[in-house]
């Protein structure tokens, strides 16, 4: 609406990076609550459960888990640069990062698509004849790892999309280097899904 | 709305937001407007659908339990009545009547801000409003009908039932997010819009409650919206997260439902303390006593009102050290509260009170609340709590506290505030008759609940035992005389809209906030240049100027 609220009068056009920060920041704290809440139910029936969480953790794959943290942190390196490249003024170079930082989003979506596939081959999925005829503990361990890796996994695609328009946005000059907030907000986005994959990869394939 | 009956701002000079021509014509220029007194008013029209609805499901099962057994409809249509009703008055009414609608006007005119800070978000707010609103419809039409859960969708009825739980439970979802969007918006207004010399003391009653409030919409909101989504995977997918047959826990379920719910009551009822700090000064021309305090409080509230969820939980089962914490603080919260209440009657003591329809609200507010809380903190005691729990002790309870305290300050507030939007006066005298109809009947509604609910009458029993038969008699007359107080109240809004006296003063009432030296109705730009904020909001200085202007 800038176009709108520019042909009213010039003061209407309000930019106030400050507040569009605050108002990240608040949204990631709702983000934060949000997956603390199945935090907070995955540690309750870790609890309930020990051995049972012990014994399925067992059944993933750590090598495709560390791989795809790998893969995750370094697209928050590529979206770090992209930010410090805009603030150089060299668009070219910010487009570049961006666009690396979502083929490695697709990457760890390619993995973790492969990784419930072969998941899925065997039998263990939510409402699943193998997995229903394990104990409780089983079904709650698999329950909450498709959750929460699965609302992880909505995130990225969502950040995915995000930063596809910012790349068009950089293009067009919308996000420059004396203007470049929504940039640095999809990058404090981008983070947070890191910073919830740091947690999930050490609760579901390292502690066993 | 009024936009095309007037050609000229009613001041002559720049038009009113309501005239203003922007870049779209027509219903266009509401639904894509992006001006929060647009955006404000898109929600008053929506929130008051939704609250008729609400009345009409909640006339319907009063008229169902007028005798006993089967009077108009089956027992499974009675569950399918007291969810709607619940889900409406809860998700769709209460919670964004004040902040939404006069949140939305008023916040930014109150802190001489032009708008919210995001304004675009703003209206995707309402937009999601909307969505969760339509699709709270769609499950009453949808085959296998509205939900019969409660509006708490309690684990594991709420996986066993073939009703539409999914739709319930994804329109509230959907609402919640509206709510954080709305508080978020807010928070970041509150800290960067205020006009330069509006130092935090300085800020309005009623903003520190919006401020307050959308704090906890922030914090506590994602809580339940994680809780319901897992609710309609469980459904979909059966992962067993909350069902007791696979393995899950429905206790845990009613903690995670709680931590948010509870904090909800304070989404509620917070906006309307605010609205009761605003108008008391006003009404009794007198400074407000304890202006700290009062602001303090609310924050207290908010931060107390956060821990205390497990009260709803007593009869579940829990850890005695959990019940009396959760027992103390419960009877904490009373603290803050019982501090608004003595600083609002400390502020009437030697005031000049003029009984307009906003203050006749506010007093009806004090004393409703007063009840509806202190059966509250009566509750808090878990001895007494195992007695009433589920009875309808505590329905008669939460609608003194909802709608005789929420409730009634969004009356006042409608009464204070919407000449001022719309340019136009109601009826005084009117709207002095519908209030004494509706606070009688209020009271004759709920006051039987409380006493039977004491006696042992279930709450959400479609039958009952004979002893009880006057008491549900007599409440549901009294649902008859609250309903034909709010149809004269409505209609006398409406007349005023087509009808009413025009009002071009600036001040309706003698208030000192902001939004008292702007325009009525307010220009589009709100202000004509950044407004000067001396002093804190309700020095009556000019006490005696206020009272001897001309009444409206």
């Amino acid at each position: 609406m800038t176009t709108q609220a520019q042909v009213h009068s010039a003061e209407h056009v309000h930019r106030d990076d400050l507040g569009a920060r605050l108002g990240m920041w608040l949204f990631l704290f709702t983000e934060l609550i949000l997956f603390g809440g199945m935090f907070l139910v995955y540690s309750v029936y870790r609890f309930s459960h020990p051995q049972e969480f012990h014994i399925a953790a067992k059944e993933l794959n750590t090598i495709v888990g560390t791989f795809n943290t790998m893969i995750l942190l370094t697209s928050s390196l590529t979206m770090v640069l992209s930010i410090a490249a805009i603030q150089r003024d060299n668009k070219k170079l910010s487009i570049f990062f961006q666009f690396l930082t979502i083929l490695l989003a697709v990457f760890f979506m390619v993995n973790k698509f492969f990784e419930w596939s072969v998941k899925f081959h065997h039998g263990i999925y939510p409402g699943s004849e193998t997995l229903l005829n394990e104990k409780s503990g089983d079904i709650l361990f698999f329950g909450l790892y498709y959750v929460m890796t699965g609302l992880h996994g909505l995130h990225v695609l969502v950040g995915i999309v995000i930063i596809a328009v910012m790349m068009r946005f950089t293009s067009k000059g919308i996000v420059t280097h004396d203007n470049y907030i929504k940039l640095e907000n999809t990058g404090l986005y981008w983070h947070l899904v890191d910073i919830i994959w740091i947690f999930l990869f050490p609760l579901f394939y390292l502690i066993t | 709305m009024a936009s095309d009956t007037v050609a000229l701002g009613t001041n002559g000079h720049e038009p009113s937001y309501l005239e203003y021509q922007g870049k779209h014509k027509g219903i266009l220029g509401w639904i894509l407007s992006t001006d929060h007194k647009r955006i404000g008013i898109l929600y008053l029209c929506s929130v008051l659908s939704f609250f008729f609805m609400g009345v009409v499901f909640g006339f319907l099962m009063r008229l169902e339990l007028i005798s006993p057994g089967e009077t108009i409809v089956t027992a499974q249509t009675y569950n399918k009545f007291f969810t709607l009703h619940g889900v409406i008055m809860i998700f769709l009414f209460i919670i964004p009547a004040i902040p939404a609608i006069f949140g939305n006007f008023f916040l930014p005119i109150l802190i001489g801000a032009k708008d919210v800070a995001f304004p675009r978000l703003n209206l995707l707010s309402w937009y999601l409003y909307i969505t969760g609103g339509l699709l709270a419809l769609m499950s009453i039409v949808m085959p296998g009908g509205p939900a019969d859960t409660g509006w708490t969708f309690y684990i594991p009825y709420s996986v066993r039932t073939d009703t539409n739980v999914i739709y319930a439970l994804m329109a509230a979802f959907i609402l919640g997010f509206s709510s954080i969007l709305t508080g978020l918006n807010f928070v970041t207004t509150v800290h960067r819009l205020r006009t330069p010399s509006m130092s935090w003391f300085k800020m309005p009653l009623s903003v520190w409650s919006f401020y307050a409030t959308a704090w906890v919409q922030v914090l506590a909101t994602p809580i339940i919206g994680i809780t319901l989504l897992l609710v309609v995977i469980e459904r979909v997918l059966h992962v067993g997260i909350f069902d007791p047959a696979l393995g899950g826990d429905p206790v845990l379920y009613q903690h995670l439902f709680w931590i948010y719910s509870h904090p909800a009551v304070y989404i509620m009822i917070l906006p309307g303390m605010g609205i009761v700090s605003e108008i008391i000064p006003v009404f009794a021309h007198r400074t407000i006593f304890g202006y700290k305090f009062i602001a303090f409080s609310s924050i207290a509230i908010a931060l107390f009102g956060s821990l205390v969820w497990a009260h709803h939980m007593f009869t579940v089962g829990m850890s005695n050290a959990g019940e009396f914490i959760f027992s103390l603080l419960t009877m904490v919260v009373a603290i803050p509260s019982a501090i608004k209440v003595f600083n609002w009657t400390a502020t009437l003591y030697k005031g000049s009170i003029e009984l307009a329809p906003p203050m006749l609200y506010i007093l009806a507010f004090i004393f409703l609340f007063s009840i509806g809380g202190l059966t509250g903190v009566m509750q808090g005691v878990i001895a007494i709590d195992i007695q009433v729990h589920d009875t309808s002790f505590i329905v008669g309870h939460f609608h003194y506290v909802m709608f005789g305290g929420t409730g009634f300050a969004f009356f006042a507030a409608l009464h204070y505030w919407l000449p001022k939007m719309f340019g136009r006066m109601y009826n005084i005298k009117r709207a002095k008759v519908a209030f004494w109809i509706i606070f009688f009947g209020f009271n004759v509604l709920y006051f039987p609940m409380l006493i039977m609910g004491w006696l042992g009458m279930p709450r959400r029993y479609y039958d009952y035992l004979p002893q009880f038969h006057p008491y549900h008699f007599i409440s549901t007359v009294g649902s008859w005389i609250l309903i034909l107080g709010l149809i004269i109240m409505f209609t006398n809004f409406v007349i005023s809209l087509r009808k009413g006296e025009k009002v071009t003063k600036k001040n309706l009432w003698g208030g000192e906030t902001l939004e008292w030296q702007i325009d009525t109705p307010p220009t589009h730009e709100n202000f004509d240049e950044i407004p000067v904020v001396e002093d804190y909001p309700y020095v009556y200085k000019d006490n005696e100027i206020a009272v001897e202007e001309e009444k409206v």
